[in-house]
C-alpha cells in the first residue's frame, strides 16, 4: 500500500466503493472563536503575560491536524478544519454552532467566553471542546454532558501552585487580589486551594492598578506587602500589576499566582519528552513561541485525529465514543485523557518563571488513590458536575 | 573466565598509562563502556573492570545515538544539535570524522555492508538515507518524531517508529518508499530484532507496553504489557530495549518505573525486574552477555546489573542527561 495524499486516497476509495464510502472517512472539526477578540489586541499580545494567549486558537489545530497527516492516512480517513468568528453574543455563538452541525462537522471546538460556550454546547449534539477558556464553572455547576476541555482551569493553576508552596515549605500565604469580577472568582479558587493543601492564609488584601496618592493603600506594593509571610500570591486576570509585583515586595519573598511562579499547561523551554519539538514545530508554523493556550488548543487537534484514528470508518457516533475514552501523548511524559467525571483533560501542569520550566505539578509526594493527575482540579469523589452524573 | 580476568587487568593497566602518557596507546580501547551525554557535549568513558569513570571523549553538540561501526575500531554516534554524527577512533578516543546527517537526527543504523547509514530526523519527520562515501542524502518522509531505525539483516528494508503517529513505518531500501505502516502502541521509541530477524520488537513508551512484530507478514503478532509492583501503568515508560546475543532474551528499560525488564523472548514473559535509576532508558550488554548497563536518564548515572543474579551490583555517576551506552571489549 503506497502512502497517499487525502484526496487522492478520497478520490481513489471514492471510484472504487462509491462516494458513500469516501464520505465516511472524511470528518470535519469547525472552531467558533471571537471576532474582534480582546485578547488578541495588539497590545494585549505585546505583553504577553503568563498565562495569556499569544494569538488565534486556529493556529495550533492546524498544526496537530497537519502533524496527524500521516497518521490519518495510514487509517484511511482525513479531518477538514474550518474556522467561524462570531459576534460576541451567545445567540451568535449557538447560530454558527447549528450551522456547523448541519454543516456535517464531526467536533465542534470553542475559544469563547463562558456564557457563548454554553449556548454552543447546548445548540449540538457534538463532542464540544473547549480550548481556551479556564473558568472552574463550565467544570462544575455549568457542566455538560458533551462540553470537554483541554485547557487547564484556574483550579488547575491553582492547585498546581499550592502543591509546588507544600513542596518548598513555602506555608504562610498573603494574598493579593484585583479588582475584576473574574479575579474575586480566581481569588476564591485560590483561597480553596490553599486550604486544601494545608497552607495558612496569613492576610488577604485586595489592590488596584492607580497612581493615585489617596489609593496607594491600594496600589503600592510596599503598602501592601508588609507583614509575615513565605510568599505572596497575586491574583490579576489582567496582568500589568503582577508583573510589577515581584522584587518589590517588603519582605525578600517570592511572588507567586499570577506573575513570579506562575502554573502554564505548556512553556515554549520545557526541556522533556520530546517537548522541544513539539515548540519548534509550532514555531515554524505558527510564527510565534508556544505558550499554554497553543499547547491547548493543538491537544485538541491532536485528540480529534485520535479519536478519527481510533474509528476511521466512523460511523461519527465511534468517533465520539472514541473521543471520550481517549488516552493521548502530549509531550509531558505521561498519557492525558479527559475526565469521565467533568470532561477536563487531565495532564501534568509546568512551574514557569516566564524564563524556563521551574518545576512541574503534581511534584513528588503529592499522592492520590487512583491517578496523581487527579489531584489537580475537581475529583470524581466531589461530584461537582450533575450533568455527568 | 580467569582470562578474561587477566585480560581486563591488562587494559586496565594500560588505561592508567595511557591517561598518564596523554591518551595514546592503543589498547586501552577495550573493555569500556562509552556513556553519551545530551548535555555536557560528550561521551563518559566507564572502565568494566573497575567500574569507574576513567575519561571522557569530546563529541559534537548534543549527542545521542550511539554505535560501533562494522570495522569495531571506531564508533559512531549522532547529534541532535550539530547535524552530524561524529565518528570517534577508539584507540586515540579523538573525532577523526563528521558525517553530515541533516537537521536534528536522534538515532541510525548502518546498511549490512556498512556503506549507508539511515537517519531518523526528528525535525524533518523522516528516514535521512545517507551514501556515506559520497555524502549524497535523501530524505523519505514519515510521521512526526521518527526515532527507532532498524535495517533487517539482508539490507531490503528499512523499519522506522514514528512516536507522534503511533506507526512503525517498513521502508523499502531499493525504491527508498514506505510500503506499509504498521500500527502499534502509543509513542513508539525503539527496536530490537531477534538474531534471526523474525521478530522486531517495538518498545511504548506511553503503552507500557512492547509491540512484537512478525518480520514476514510485517504485522504484530503479540503486545506485553508491564506491571511494576508499586508502580502505576502511567509510571512505566519503556524505551530502551536489547536482545541477548542467543535471542533468548530481551531487556527492556521502563522508563519512569526506573526497572529493567528481562523477558523471555518464545514465552513472551517477564521473568525477572531489576531496581536501576530514575528514567532507566539506554541499554547494553557485554560480550560474555553478565553485564547489562543501564543509562538513566533523569539521575545521570550509569547502572550496571548482574544478570545471572538478575541484581544491580553498582552505579556510576556519568553526565548530564545521559542517552545511550556502547559497550567495547
Amino acid at each position: 500500500m503506497r502512502v497517499l495524499s487525502p484526496s487522492i486516497r478520497l478520490a481513489a476509495l471514492a471510484m472504487l466503493c462509491g462516494a458513500g464510502l469516501a464520505q465516511a472517512a472524511a470528518f470535519k472539526a469547525v472552531l467558533i472563536a471571537p471576532d474582534d477578540d480582546p485578547r488578541l489586541d495588539r497590545n494585549r499580545l505585546e505583553r504577553a503575560y503568563l498565562g495569556h494567549t499569544g494569538g488565534p486558537a486556529a493556529d495550533a489545530v492546524r498544526v496537530a491536524l497537519k502533524e496527524a497527516g500521516m497518521e490519518l492516512d495510514a487509517a484511511g480517513a482525513s479531518v477538514s478544519f474550518e474556522v467561524v468568528n462570531v459576534a460576541a453574543t451567545p445567540e451568535a455563538a449557538r447560530a454558527a454552532a447549528e450551522k456547523a452541525e448541519k454543516g456535517g462537522a464531526t467536533f465542534v471546538l470553542t475559544d469563547l467566553p463562558p456564557a457563548q460556550t454554553l449556548a454552543v454546547a447546548d445548540a449540538v449534539k457534538l463532542p464540544v471542546i473547549n480550548v481556551g477558556e479556564a473558568s472552574d464553572a463550565l467544570r462544575e455547576k455549568d457542566c455538560r454532558a458533551r462540553l470537554f476541555h483541554t485547557l487547564p482551569s484556574d483550579r488547575m493553576r491553582a492547585d498546581a501552585l499550592a502543591q509546588t508552596l507544600v513542596a518548598q515549605k513555602w506555608s504562610a500565604v498573603l494574598l493579593l487580589t484585583g479588582p475584576s469580577a473574574i479575579d474575586a472568582q480566581r481569588s476564591a479558587v485560590a483561597q480553596a486551594a490553599i486550604k486544601r493543601y494545608g497552607l495558612k492564609l496569613v492576610g488577604s488584601k485586595p489592590f488596584k492598578l492607580s497612581g493615585d496618592p489617596r489609593e496607594r493603600d491600594l496600589a503600592n506594593p510596599a503598602l501592601l506587602t508588609q507583614g509575615s509571610y513565605d510568599a505572596v500570591w497575586v491574583v490579576d486576570s489582567d496582568g500589568e500589576f503582577a508583573r510589577g509585583l515581584p522584587y518589590r515586595t517588603v519582605l525578600p519573598r517570592p511572588v507567586v499566582g499570577d506573575a513570579g511562579l506562575t502554573a502554564v499547561a505548556w512553556h515554549p523551554q520545557y526541556e522533556r519528552y520530546g517537548a522541544p519539538q513539539v515548540s519548534r514545530r509550532f514555531t515554524r508554523d505558527a510564527k510565534r513561541p508556544m505558550g499554554g493556550h497553543e499547547w491547548s488548543a493543538w491537544m485538541a487537534g491532536k485528540a480529534v485525529a485520535a479519536a478519527v484514528v481510533e474509528a476511521p470508518k466512523g460511523p461519527a457516533a465511534a468517533v465520539h465514543q472514541a473521543f471520550a475514552a481517549l488516552e493521548l501523548d502530549g509531550s509531558k511524559g505521561v498519557t492525558m485523557g479527559f475526565r469521565p467525571w467533568d470532561g477536563q483533560m487531565r495532564q501534568t501542569m509546568l512551574m514557569t518563571d516566564g524564563q524556563g520550566v521551574v518545576a512541574t505539578a503534581p511534584p513528588d509526594g503529592i499522592l492520590h488513590p487512583k491517578n496523581k493527575l487527579d489531584t489537580l482540579g475537581g475529583d470524581a469523589p466531589e461530584k461537582l458536575c450533575k450533568a455527568r452524573g | 573466565m580467569d582470562l578474561t580476568h587477566l585480560k581486563l587487568r591488562r587494559t586496565v593497566g594500560a588505561c592508567l598509562l595511557a591517561t598518564l602518557a596523554g591518551l595514546s596507546a592503543g589498547a586501552q580501547a577495550q573493555g569500556v563502556a562509552y556513556v553519551s551525554s545530551e548535555k555536557d557535549n560528550t561521551l563518559t568513558i566507564v572502565d568494566l573492570k573497575t567500574q569507574a569513570v576513567v575519561g571522557t571523549v569530546a563529541t559534537c553538540k548534543r549527542p545521542r545515538h550511539i554505535r560501533l561501526l562494522p570495522d569495531g575500531k571506531q564508533l559512531m554516534t549522532a547529534c541532535g544539535d550539530s547535524g552530524v554524527a561524529d565518528v570517534i577512533d577508539l584507540a586515540t578516543r579523538q573525532s577523526v570524522k563528521k558525517v553530515p546527517m541533516g537537521e536534528d537526527p536522534e538515532a541510525f543504523d548502518l546498511s549490512p555492508d556498512g556503506k549507508t547509514l539511515y537517519v531518523s530526523s526528528e525535525e524533518d519527520g523522516a528516514l535521512t538515507i545517507i551514501d556515506i562515501a559520497s555524502g549524497k542524502r535523501s530524505q523519505v518522509e514519515v510521521g512526526k518524531e521518527p526515532e527507532g531505525v532498524k535495517v533487517s539483516p539482508d539490507g531490503k528494508q528499512v523499519f522506522v517508529t514514528s512516536e507522534v503517529a503511533s506507526l512503525v513505518h517498513v521502508i523499502d531500501t531499493a525504491t527508498q518508499k514506505v510500503i506499509k505502516n504498521i500500527k502499534v502502541g502509543k509513542r513508539p521509541r525503539r527496536f530490537g530484532l531477534t538474531p534471526d530477524g523474525a521478530q522486531l520488537w517495538v518498545t511504548n513508551e506511553l503503552g507500557a507496553s512492547v509491540s512484537i512484530i512478525d518480520t514476514r507478514k510485517l504485522e504484530v503478532v503479540a503486545t506485553i504489557k508491564f506491571e511494576v509492583k508499586g508502580a502505576r501503568a502511567s509510571d512505566i515508560t519503556p524505551v530502551g530495549i536489547e536482545m541477548s546475543a542467543d535471542g533468548k532474551r530481551a531487556y527492556v528499560a521502563l522508563g519512569r518505573a526506573n526497572h529493567v525488564a528481562f523477558v523471555d523472548v518464545a514465552e513472551r514473559k517477564v521473568t525477572d525486574l531489576v531496581l536501576a535509576g530514575k528514567r532507566a532508558w539506554g541499554l547494553g550488554l557485554n560480550k560474555a552477555q553478565d553485564r547489562l548497563y543501564v543509562v538513566n536518564g533523569l539521575s545521570d548515572d550509569l547502572t550496571i546489573v548482574d544478570v545471572p543474579a538478575a541484581k544491580a551490583i553498582k552505579t556510576v555517576p556519568v553526565g548530564r542527561v545521559p542517552y545511550g551506552v556502547l559497550v567495547v571489549e
